[in-house]
């Protein structure tokens, strides 16, 4: 038993270097797309202290939309635009209906409104466009699909897949964006000063409402790009919610306020996840997938409650 | 004018501090319970009792379990749904091992299982605040669900992978069990929900009670003052997941008749969790009143299309409901952030003065 | 007046030398990361008396009450509680030693009623077990009546009967300081630690309150260390006087002493270095 915790697996992976390789890279990808959702949220978080509980939703709606639009015939970069143009409504929507009347409640209330907006969209999605699986226009956006083997030697083969390329390409991209956004522009200004301080920010000329609207676009784009990528991995369905819930774990990593806290978080709950699922699930029966990240967070925040990146949280009365 | 307590003088600290101190809320409690008890009776059909009544009963006592946790003692939890799944599995196991033993007596008892299991969860809460927590009590939701399909000894390697209930008499009577009829199931429920919330208000009201609370609205000061922290969060964390354990195990055992892991899956923890928080947080006649609110909304939804001649496909209906259900919510935080009790509370206030409005 | 405060032997009229050391404080130092908040102090706390600690913001002073109570750990130095040195402890611990504390902002349990606040002071005191609460009816209730009685003397004592069910998030800054008196008296402290006790208030509301601080420590005995900016007030209250500037000691008396010396009047006015 204790072999088989302790040694069999690394005998495993120095025995077959293809295969452990080929684990790493499925972790790699899982975590940037855990990463894209988690980065929705720390959006929304950082300008609003809002947990935003409907990002996940978000990106299947976006999905969704995009595919549902392109099946009524829209030409599929149309169907692009015109859904950039619904996650804009939807964002002001959001800021004008939900957001501003809640203003300065506590922070479980603010979380529950999302939630309600999870099961809002749920039913709205699956009223407009039918609770079925739907098929990624992955082609018709020119998004590579092929793969390519990469051997090595008589030591086996990993095969990658284009599209998870690109996934990772375009989350590089997005983050360098956001990046530049928020630090070199002045709406990135005006946010920074609005997560630091909403009423000194308000003071100061700051549109709160604006900013928020604005935030909440950002993360309706994330939203959208993260349901592309997605779907075209897999297929377009509220499934997807359970998985989004995988984005928590990654903000525990990572900080709810810090970008580069999501991406590392991110990686670390997608690497741990596929080998602990594909190395050590075996031995209790498979399919610890389901909780392996919630536990890692867990042991990961007794031995450091304010996250990788937070700062170490001195309490004063 | 209607609700007038001016002329009622406490002359004892003790009925000062009665459950009710006021005569008006004593005669409400008694209506409440006597329709209760009497009128819903003789009066409700099966489908009401089945469809309406028990389930509601059975997610007020859920609702009330995750009330102590996150409404007296202020720590978040998500993993509800999996807490009433060990109190629903940990009765079965029992009813099956000893099947000569009152199943009543089981369902109070596997509420301890489901305590234990909490308090475990509750652990990291002495470090870990807030949203934090959440997260870290979907670790146990998600964990424990897992269990639920992964263990077959707790199913009893039922092929189906559910647990079914075995017909269970007690006093005569079968309570368990397809046979048993609505009303016998009505009335353990209600005794059961009423009996542990007449308790929990008890405890609410005394030294523990107020312990909870301290740490709820200030936990270092709470600490300043001798509250140990872990201690209280982790009784917290018993009691609520006891409450929350029986109230699955009644779920089961005299409303569903089986039960599959994904029955106790997340989306019940957020159907409580929409309960307690629309209901208000740290109140318990909230918890009955959200508990009304969230099952019986859906329930009635179903219905009116129907009622009024609209032919709509049961997807749909099953889609407006979240489409309502969700708008509602928003529309309930957005009215009155305190829930329902609150807006009860001040309906009240309204009845003290009225017909004046100050 | 004179006459009566002797005839009933209160702390006051005694040589402040002899009185018996509550607690000491030796060379304790305490920084955060690389921020010093107090370095190498030197304090004690006598029986019956009041005890001022001043200074300019930032000097350290609550820092100080909260190595006092526990809350912090001091890097260097120990603390002597009633002659004992004492080890490492978690606040509670302190607490349950006879050591309450109010707070520089309110820290009232704001979703609970006066009443509730100022019983929850009594947490420590009240025994009775889960399953007692859970009858309620008998030993609890019993209990609970014997420290509501208990309470209700603070209540009065404080003049805040109006206000007993009234939730504290309500009520006006000045009561809300008062009521959070109460709570920590609900403790029977041995050593009362006051923050600030009249931050914000209005003359009228720190004349109370200068009144309640004097009577508790003459009705009850209480010793008392007090954090205050109004130096009209600390000079009148206290019996001893510590100066803190930068977390260092520059002064430490008499109120008459403290006032006249020359490293207190250069703190607080400032010198040119």
């Amino acid at each position: 038993m204790l072999y088989d915790i302790f040694v069999d697996p690394f005998v495993q992976m120095y025995q077959m270097p293809d295969f452990f390789l080929q684990v790493l890279w499925e972790g790699f990808v899982a975590g940037i797309l855990y990463a894209l959702i988690a980065l929705g949220f720390v959006l929304i978080f950082k300008a609003s202290g809002v947990f935003n509980f409907a990002q996940g939703i978000m990106v299947v709606f976006a999905g969704l939309t995009l595919v549902g639009l392109h099946e009524n015939g829209v030409p599929a970069f149309v169907a692009l635009g015109l859904t950039i143009v619904v996650m804009g409504v939807l964002a002001y929507g959001i800021e004008r209906v939900v957001m501003r009347p809640l203003v300065n409640q506590p922070d479980i209330i603010l979380l529950m409104a999302t939630i309600g907006l999870t099961y809002f969209l749920i039913g709205f999605g699956e009223f407009i466009f039918g609770g079925e699986p739907k098929r990624m226009i992955a082609e018709e956006l020119w998004l590579p699909t092929g793969s390519t083997a990469f051997e090595f030697g008589e030591r086996g083969l990993v095969i990658l897949q284009h599209i998870d390329i690109a996934a990772a390409v375009i989350a590089i991209i997005m983050v360098a964006a956001l990046g530049i956004f928020f630090n070199k522009t002045r709406i990135g200004r005006a946010l920074r000063a609005v997560a630091d301080d909403h009423q000194a920010a308000l003071s100061v000329g700051i549109s709160l409402n604006q900013i928020w609207a604005i935030v909440w676009f950002a993360a309706g784009l994330v939203a959208l790009a993260t349901g592309i990528m997605w779907g075209a991995r897999s297929d377009v369905s509220f499934a997807l919610e359970i998985v989004a819930f995988k984005a928590l774990p990654v903000l525990i990593l990572g900080g709810f306020t810090s970008i580069p806290g999501a991406i590392i978080g991110g990686l670390i709950i997608g690497f741990g996840e596929k080998i602990g699922e594909l190395y050590w699930g075996g031995l209790v029966g498979g399919g610890i997938e389901s909780w392996l990240a919630y536990i890692i967070a867990l042991i990961f925040l007794l031995f450091r409650p304010q996250g990788l990146f937070g700062e170490k949280i001195i309490e004063r009365v | 004018m209607f609700y007038r307590e001016a002329g009622q003088f406490k002359t004892s600290y003790q009925s000062d501090q009665a459950m009710f101190p006021i005569l008006q809320d004593r005669i409400g409690m008694a209506v409440i319970l006597a329709v209760a008890f009497i009128v819903v009776p003789l009066t409700a059909n099966d489908f009401f009792l089945t469809s309406i009544m028990i389930p509601f009963l059975v997610f007020s006592l859920a609702a009330i379990g995750l009330n102590v946790l996150t409404g007296f003692c202020g720590q978040l939890s998500l993993g509800t749904g999996a807490f009433m799944g060990v109190g629903a599995y940990a009765a079965y196991k029992l009813t099956t091992i000893f099947p000569d033993v009152n199943v009543v007596l089981f369902v109070l008892i596997s509420g301890f299982f489901s305590a234990g299991i909490g308090a475990i969860f509750g652990l990291p809460s002495l470090r870990i605040k807030g949203l934090y927590l959440a997260v870290t009590t979907l670790a146990a939701q998600f964990f424990l669900e897992w269990c639920f399909i992964r263990i077959p000894w707790l199913y009893n390697d039922n092929a189906s992978g559910a647990i079914e209930v075995p017909k269970r008499e007690m006093f005569g009577v079968i309570v368990s069990g397809a046979e048993a009829t609505p009303l016998a199931r009505y009335f353990v429920v209600l005794g059961i929900t009423v009996f542990i919330a007449f308790l929990i208000a008890n405890v609410l009201r005394g030294r523990i009670g107020r312990s909870w609370m301290m740490i709820r609205d200030m936990d270092i000061a709470a600490e300043l003052m001798g509250i140990r922290p872990l201690q209280t969060k982790l009784m917290a964390f018993a009691v609520s997941s006891y409450i929350c354990g029986v109230a699955g195990a009644m779920m089961v055992f005299f409303w569903l008749n089986a039960a599959e892991p994904s029955s106790y899956s997340i989306n019940l923890s957020f159907q409580i969790l929409f309960m307690v928080i629309l209901g208000g947080l740290g109140s318990l006649s909230g918890a009955f009143l959200g508990a009304a609110f969230i099952w019986i909304l859906p329930v009635m939804l179903k219905f009116i299309p129907s009622a009024i001649g609209l032919e709509i496909g049961a997807e749909t209906v099953e889609h407006l409901t979240f489409m309502v259900v969700g708008g509602l919510i928003i529309f309930f935080l957005i009215v009155e952030p305190h829930g329902f009790a609150r807006l009860w509370q001040i309906a009240k206030q309204k009845l003290r003065v009225w017909p004046f409005p100050y | 007046m004179n006459a009566i405060v002797t005839n009933e032997g209160l702390p006051t009229s005694e040589p402040v030398t002899q009185r018996e050391v509550l607690l000491k404080v030796d060379n304790v130092s305490l920084s955060f990361g690389g921020v010093k908040a107090i370095t190498d102090i030197s304090l004690d706390i006598q029986k019956g008396e009041i005890r001022a600690i001043i200074g300019p913001n930032g000097a350290g002073k609550t820092s100080m009450l909260n190595v006092i109570n526990g809350f912090y750990h001091p890097q260097e130095g120990t603390i002597t509680w009633r002659g004992e040195e004492r080890r490492k402890m978690k606040p509670y611990e302190a607490a349950s030693q006879g050591i309450a504390r109010t707070f520089q902002n309110v820290a009232l349990f704001k979703g609970m009623t006066t009443l509730d606040n100022i019983m929850s002071g009594r947490s420590l005191k009240m025994k009775k077990n889960f399953f007692w609460q859970l009858l309620w009816r008998g030993p609890a209730e019993q209990e609970e009546i014997e420290h509501r009685r208990r309470v209700e003397d603070i209540i009065d004592f404080l003049e805040i009967q109006a206000i007993r069910k009234t939730p504290v998030g309500k009520l006006p800054y000045g009561l809300q300081k008062r009521v959070e008196l109460g709570r920590a008296l609900a403790m029977e402290p041995e050593l009362l630690l006051l923050d600030e006790p009249m931050a914000g208030m209005n003359l009228e509301e720190k004349e109370d309150m200068s009144r309640f601080i004097l009577d508790v420590n003459q009705e009850f005995g209480t010793t008392i260390a007090l954090i205050e900016h109004d130096m009209g007030v600390v000079m009148d209250l206290s019996d001893r006087v510590v100066v803190l500037d930068y977390g260092k000691k520059i002064a430490d008396g008499p109120p008459e002493e403290v006032q006249a010396s020359q490293a207190v009047i250069d703190a607080y006015l400032g010198v040119s270095h």
